[in-house]
């Protein structure tokens, strides 16, 4: 499993009622329904992603996330789930504000733009950056919203939400490790573990 | 059987189970006794656990699947997606489609004798409803040895037999799969059913229903209400890229007759469906669709209606169906989410309208293959094929 989904499959507790937004091929989905007997459903709109969950008999629901989350009521989860999908969105800012409607926390992770990679590839080339967490060039990138981790940072403060946890993952083989030494400039991919201000 | 293709279930015969115990119906009589004419594909095996229902739609029936001779020209109407290797795998798969009671293909229905009065039932046939079918269904079962249903499935009407299962019997169906369904009707759709009814009770030959005790048929009212059917049942686009405005002369003849392409075959479509269909059972299974609706005992909480549902859910809409378009299934799809049911639904990108849910289309299958490899995993049916 990926370094951010074999966190977030740390942080989930036994039982929990998931929504996982942009659920792709239904890996954590499947993992956590399998180890900790969580039950919930996947948003997806990739036909073959949908097709894979179906197969692992992970609940799968074909639904664009820009048209937002209305078909499910406040605390209708005990956590929301968005993995690599809010830099896609149209307003990530207000799909943040539904995913806490939802379930009173949610764990996002998404390319940190601001990772030194991605730095010096702008830095020193002076093109768009491509790499292994945006693997697009610059015009047929799914990614619309691209943001760093003192963005998404400045983002929660903003809007009151409190950050319970935040990691960083860099690479596959690697792992995560959680870090309070510049994260943004370290960090490949942005972890985070949000909750509505208590 | 080399006379038909490899991924066929070949040769199929229907069969008969006749039934002498009384079943009590919404409408208040009781039929007291009864044919259901089905059709299996497939082994059941010795723990009776790979049985696959499949519920037929508005004019269809127990022939789902293969060939009734080696004459017959079109397969069962679902015959692109039962057969071995097929979405519903009959090399895995024990698969039973029947023919509704009310139906005119052979299960005791307007067309039968009624045993009062040694004459046909005629309109005097009780309007049956959803709920009596799955009932009647599952008496079919219990005759069959089928305790559980491994999935029961099926398209439109059909669909709704399947959600009706799911609530009248959740410990006999362990998966459900509603394609291109709704939970109830619109006013539109009944405004729809309605002129259908209407085209065929205001024939000179209906005779209150009572057409074959004067040795005719109201065909020309059958012709029409299927004519309106099959417009709803097919796509704009469907329709446009089979015809277009074609002509079927050169010129205009600035007259009544067949001109456009379209025109002759909606015309040619009634011709065939009138005098293979009988003009009674198309007003019950319009009425039993109307009649469709398992929220209205729960204040319209379709979500409160769904309690007893037990089993995992597959709904599938198609992109282009307007009869039951998407947003009738997700209001499903959401219903089951608020009541905390294992549910799972896609949208097929489809031309073909209402009509894609017998149609083969890549996406389809590979939903509906997926799916059926969920049910196999989950009761453990993998080693059958």
């Amino acid at each position: 499993m990926r370094a951010d989904l074999t966190l977030i499959h740390e942080w989930i507790p036994e039982g929990a009622r998931v929504l996982d937004l942009g659920c792709g091929e239904g890996t954590l989905l499947a993992a956590l329904a399998r180890d900790k007997r969580v039950t919930g459903y996947g948003l997806e709109i990739d036909p073959d992603g949908i097709t894979a969950c179906l197969a692992k008999g992970v609940n799968v629901i074909e639904q664009n996330l820009d048209e937002g989350l209305a078909n499910f009521e406040d605390d209708a989860c005990d956590l929301v789930v968005m993995t690599q999908a809010l830099q896609a969105l149209r307003r990530p800012d207000l799909m943040l504000d539904e995913m806490l409607r939802v379930a009173g926390e949610c764990i996002i992770t998404f390319p940190n733009f601001a990772y030194w990679r991605h730095r010096a590839y702008l830095g020193f080339k002076g093109y768009m950056p491509v790499s292994r967490s945006l693997p697009h060039a610059w015009y047929d990138t799914p990614n619309i919203h691209l943001s760093t981790f003192n963005d998404f940072e400045r983002l929660c403060r903003d809007k009151g939400l409190s950050i319970v946890d935040r990691a960083v993952g860099i690479g596959d083989h690697e792992g995560h490790w959680t870090s309070r030494w510049w994260p943004n400039l370290f960090g490949e991919i942005a972890i985070f573990r949000v909750a509505r201000r208590a | 059987m080399p006379e038909f293709p490899s991924d066929s279930v070949g040769l199929v015969t229907p069969q008969t189970a006749h039934f002498d115990d009384p079943l009590a119906l919404a409408c208040g009589r009781t039929l007291p006794a009864y044919d259901l004419v089905y059709e299996t594909y497939g082994t059941l095996n010795a723990e009776r656990t790979n049985a696959i229902l499949i519920c037929h739609a508005l004019s269809g029936h127990h022939h789902a699947a293969g060939f009734h001779s080696t004459d017959e020209r079109k397969p069962g109407w679902w015959d692109a997606h039962i057969g071995p290797g097929k979405s519903i795998d009959t090399d895995r798969f024990f698969v039973v489609s029947v023919n509704n009671l009310g139906g005119c293909h052979g299960s005791t229905g307007p067309t039968s004798e009624n045993p009062e009065t040694g004459r046909q039932w005629g309109p005097d046939f009780p309007i049956m409803t959803v709920g009596d079918w799955v009932h009647s269904q599952a008496r079919l079962a219990d005759r069959l040895g089928i305790e559980r249903f491994a999935a029961v499935i099926g398209g439109s009407l059909g669909g709704m037999q399947v959600l009706q299962w799911t609530l009248s019997y959740p410990e006999r169906i362990a998966h459900a799969g509603v394609i291109a369904a709704t939970p109830k009707l619109s006013a539109q759709n009944i405004a729809f059913n309605e002129v259908a009814r209407q085209a065929i009770r205001s024939d000179p030959d209906f005779h209150d229903g009572w057409y074959a005790d004067h040795g005719t048929a109201p065909r020309r009212g059958l012709k029409l209400a299927r004519m309106v059917g099959h417009i709803t049942y097919l796509s704009e686009d469907a329709m446009g890229s089979k015809f277009g405005r074609d002509l079927r002369t050169t010129d205009l003849n600035f007259g009544f007759d067949v001109e456009f392409q379209v025109e002759s075959y909606l015309r040619y479509q009634g011709d065939t469906f009138s005098t293979s269909f009988d003009a009674n059972t198309y007003l019950l299974m319009t009425k039993a669709l109307d009649y469709f609706d398992p929220a209205a005992p729960h204040d319209g909480d379709l979500a409160r209606a769904l309690a007893p549902a037990a089993c995992p859910f597959l709904v599938v809409s198609f992109t282009t169906d307007w009869r039951f378009p998407p947003p009738r299934s997700k209001e499903l799809v959401n219903a089951l989410v608020r009541a905390d049911k294992s549910v799972s639904y896609v949208n097929i990108d489809s031309s073909h309208g209402h009509d894609a849910f017998l149609m083969p289309e890549p996406r389809y299958q590979a939903v509906f293959a997926a799916f059926m490899n969920r049910v196999a995993g989950d009761l453990g049916l993998e080693g059958q094929s």
